[in-house]
């Protein structure tokens, strides 16, 4: 709140840490078992918002690698691949449940680790991650419906590398479905955020998945890569930055390897003059400071409509005024922990070098906390398409805000950019709604929304932003050979 | 001395409630040796006038509901009849099954039931389209439930069948009015207590024991009920089929083995589907010299 209003503060609303159970060290998820990692190396998993050790996590190397896959080959040629269909969905409704029945604890241990705010854990994360599971469950033995006159069959084992900024709803996005399609997983968390993936580990050993159907290894690159280059891997779901996807495709050139990559973005949030006004700003924060703004579909790049420019970044800045930055497991903050010292890095070099190419910065007046990493929210007036804050991936609450006069116009600059995730219209007009939805280049378009997420709706990016959908039927098949 | 055992009283299940028919008449459930296992009630043309109100005030709500969440409910029906594994075997057992075959029925229901769990947030996507129509309209076609459906339960098999019947009919969002197995009925009547205790809400399926042969007007010829499923009844088919000539009802007659394992499918739901087309405009300005 504004410093002079001291009075309107809210008062602390921390959530408690009493119910959760954390282990000091954690080996590696291979074969059903918890196994010490070959390298006997381990690295620290940090509290972003205090910078305290949370736990200690193995770094698995190529001979860790090397098991995880053995035991995911056995488990397909064994066991998984014979089981019937509808077997298969009945384990992965369980995983769903256990997942449901643990979800508070979840939810402290995803904002613990990750420095996501408590409600956005709470009341997306989480339950977005079992509903995942919830519903690929259905299709296991519904996959002929899915691909008429085709012949299914499974890829074998997939190899699976996942990002930090939605932890554990990253991992249900990747098992749920390779398991309903009747794959074997090794899974692979971000370095600064295993914990959760960790945590879906023990809960998978509780529904009595079979042994060495999902592995869950933990490491860094090197790890990754041990994945990806494995021979014995039919498939790599990965989902990061753009320049690791370029790597993995390059990797995996001329093998049989199948692939689905979900990078980065710069997606445009498109605001015309007939918008219901105060909606549009609340899309405009949730755009981009939702998850500090470490969201791969973030509306990063802001198109306001001339003759309300002025009015929409009134607005805009009156409401920044109100989000609260700090604790991530106070129930008032808005705005988490950055993910990592390192990437707290990345987005004040970012901020630096819009100041210097001469862009207007604005920046929430609120206090943050002594200790963690933090950003407060930060929007960039007066940039233009060249400008390497508009261009390049930020991946932090900093928005760049563009202004446009015809329809011509912002669809032409909306397009222009390597990336093609995802793009928001805010309007009254439904004609113009279903205009630019046909001439956005970009996998999700939303309308009069930002950032929605469901089960049954396909997920995924244009051009740059990688290739394959997750989510709903269409995301059955980046694990299934059609023939 | 031995313990009295407290019997079961079998009612009908209507709006969320277990009345006994307001007609007050029984009839007499008997096992295969042809000695009664029950009093059961006989349910009347005013049970089924109610139980319609009931399917209709309940079907607003049940269709309103996210797919997912029916999902949801429909599953949790499977979890609590997982639990009541044996009392829907005695209840076979005392009907004349085997207690393998009776084990065998039971959990062959409990997967069907989370086979069609799992289709509720599905089949839309299935059997939904966008029509690339020749003018600038953006027009697509999805699937609304048609409304409360009248279900005359197989008379062949007791659990299995009328399970069979009747998911892809709430998976789709319909509400449902049912006539248990005449002969059978101890496990319809069971089976409205699992529903109960599974966040079904009340009145979404409703089940009126009592004569097929007197109950069958009265459901097929009422104008509030969109749809009739009938199933193995070949002999009744005619009758309902006239019946449900007056609003037009929608007759879905079925001559199949429900016992089959194969005996499920998609189109068992969109049967009880209608089909809304919706057109809209799309503005056609701007993007022409947009390239990339």
């Amino acid at each position: 709140m504004a410093s002079k209003n001291k009075n309107w503060e809210y008062a602390p609303s921390l959530e408690s840490t009493e119910h959760i159970t954390l282990k000091k060290r954690y080996d590696l998820f291979i074969n059903g078992k918890w196994v010490k990692s070959a390298s006997n190396k381990y690295f620290k998993s940090i509290n972003p918002n205090d910078e305290k050790v949370i736990a200690e996590i193995s770094h698995a190397n190529q001979r860790d690698v090397n098991r995880a896959i053995e035991a995911a080959r056995n488990a397909y040629t064994k066991v998984w691949s014979k089981m019937p269909a509808n077997e298969r969905g009945k384990y992965i409704y369980r995983i769903a449940r256990l997942m449901q029945e643990r979800s508070r604890e979840l939810a402290v241990i995803e904002s613990l680790d990750a420095g996501k705010p408590i409600r956005e854990s709470r009341d997306i994360d989480i339950p977005l991650a079992c509903n995942h599971f919830f519903y690929y469950a259905g299709w296991a033995d519904k996959l002929d419906y899915a691909f008429p006159n085709r012949q299914i069959s499974p890829l074998g084992v997939a190899g699976q590398i996942i990002p930090w900024n939605f932890p554990i709803l990253m991992a249900a996005w990747k098992i749920a479905p390779a398991l309903a399609t009747g794959n074997t997983v090794v899974l692979k968390p971000a370095e600064t955020t295993s914990l959760s993936a960790l945590k879906l580990a023990e809960i998978i050993q509780d529904s009595g998945l079979p042994e060495g159907v999902v592995n869950i290894i933990t490491g860094y690159g090197d790890t990754g890569a041990a994945i990806v280059n494995h021979p014995d891997v039919n498939k790599i779901a990965f989902t990061g930055s753009t320049g690791v996807g370029k790597i993995i495709q390059k990797s995996i050139a001329g093998s049989e390897k199948k692939a689905t990559l979900e990078l980065g973005g710069k997606s445009a949030n498109i605001i015309f003059d007939d918008a219901p006004l105060d909606q549009a700003v609340e899309g405009i924060v949730n755009g981009i400071f939702f998850n500090q703004g470490h969201v791969c579909c973030a509306g990063s790049r802001l198109f306001v409509q001339e003759g309300i420019s002025e009015k929409v970044i009134r607005k805009l800045k009156h409401r920044m005024k109100s989000l609260v930055v700090g604790n991530p497991l106070d129930k008032n903050t808005d705005v988490g922990a950055i993910n990592s010292k390192e990437q707290l890095d990345i987005i004040n070099k970012y901020i630096k070098i819009g100041k210097k190419e001469g862009a207007e910065i604005h920046q929430s007046a609120c206090s943050l906390p002594s200790k963690g990493y933090f950003c407060p929210p930060t929007i960039f007036t007066n940039v233009a398409q060249s400008s390497v804050i508009v261009q390049e991936e930020i991946f932090g609450p900093v928005l760049t805000i563009q202004t446009f006069r015809t329809v011509d116009e912002v669809i032409q600059k909306a397009n222009n950019t390597p990336y093609g995730l995802a793009a928001g219209v805010w309007t009254d007009k439904g004609s113009r709604i279903f205009n630019l939805t046909t001439k956005l280049k970009a996998g999700v378009v939303w309308a009069n929304t930002y950032n929605k997420f469901d089960p049954s709706s396909p997920f995924g990016g244009y051009k740059e932003s990688g290739f394959g959908r997750e989510g709903g039927l269409h995301g059955l098949s980046a694990y299934l050979k059609l023939t | 001395m031995k313990r009295i055992e407290v019997l079961k009283t079998y009612k009908i299940y209507a709006g969320g409630k277990f009345p006994r028919t307001e007609s007050g008449r029984y009839y007499l459930a008997l096992n295969i040796n042809g000695e009664p296992i029950a009093n059961m009630c006989r349910g009347s043309r005013k049970d089924i006038r109610n139980a319609v109100v009931f399917a209709r005030r309940a079907l607003g709500a049940w269709s309103g509901k996210t797919a997912f969440n029916r999902s949801q409910i429909l599953y949790r029906i499977a979890e609590v009849l997982e639990g009541r594994k044996s009392q829907f075997i005695e209840e076979l057992i005392l009907q004349g099954m085997t207690k393998s075959s009776a084990l065998k029925e039971v959990e062959s229901s409990i997967d069907r039931i989370v086979y069609y769990a799992g289709w509720c947030d599905k089949y839309c996507q299935i059997g939904s389209s966008v029509n690339p129509v020749s003018s600038s309209h953006f027009n697509f076609s999805t699937y609304e439930p048609v409304g409360v459906v009248g279900m005359i339960a197989p008379q062949d098999t007791s659990l299995y069948g009328l399970i069979s019947a009747l998911m892809p009919i709430i998976a789709g969002g319909n509400s449902c009015v049912l006539l248990a197995n005449e002969k059978m009925p101890l496990c319809a009547v069971t089976f409205a207590e699992v529903l109960h205790a599974s966040d079904v809400p009340g009145g979404v399926v409703n089940i009126i024991t009592g004569h097929i042969s007197e109950l069958i007007k009265p459901l097929a010829t009422h104008m509030d009920v969109n749809a009739i499923s009938i199933s193995n009844l070949p002999e009744l088919k005619r009758e309902i089929d006239l019946y449900s000539v007056d609003n037009l009802k929608r007759v879905r007659s079925y001559d199949v083995n429900w016992n089959s394992k194969g005996n499920q499918a998609l189109h068992y739901i969109t049967d009880f589907q209608e089909i809304k087309t919706t057109w809209h405009p799309i503005e056609n300005i701007g993007g022409a010299t947009s390239t990339y």
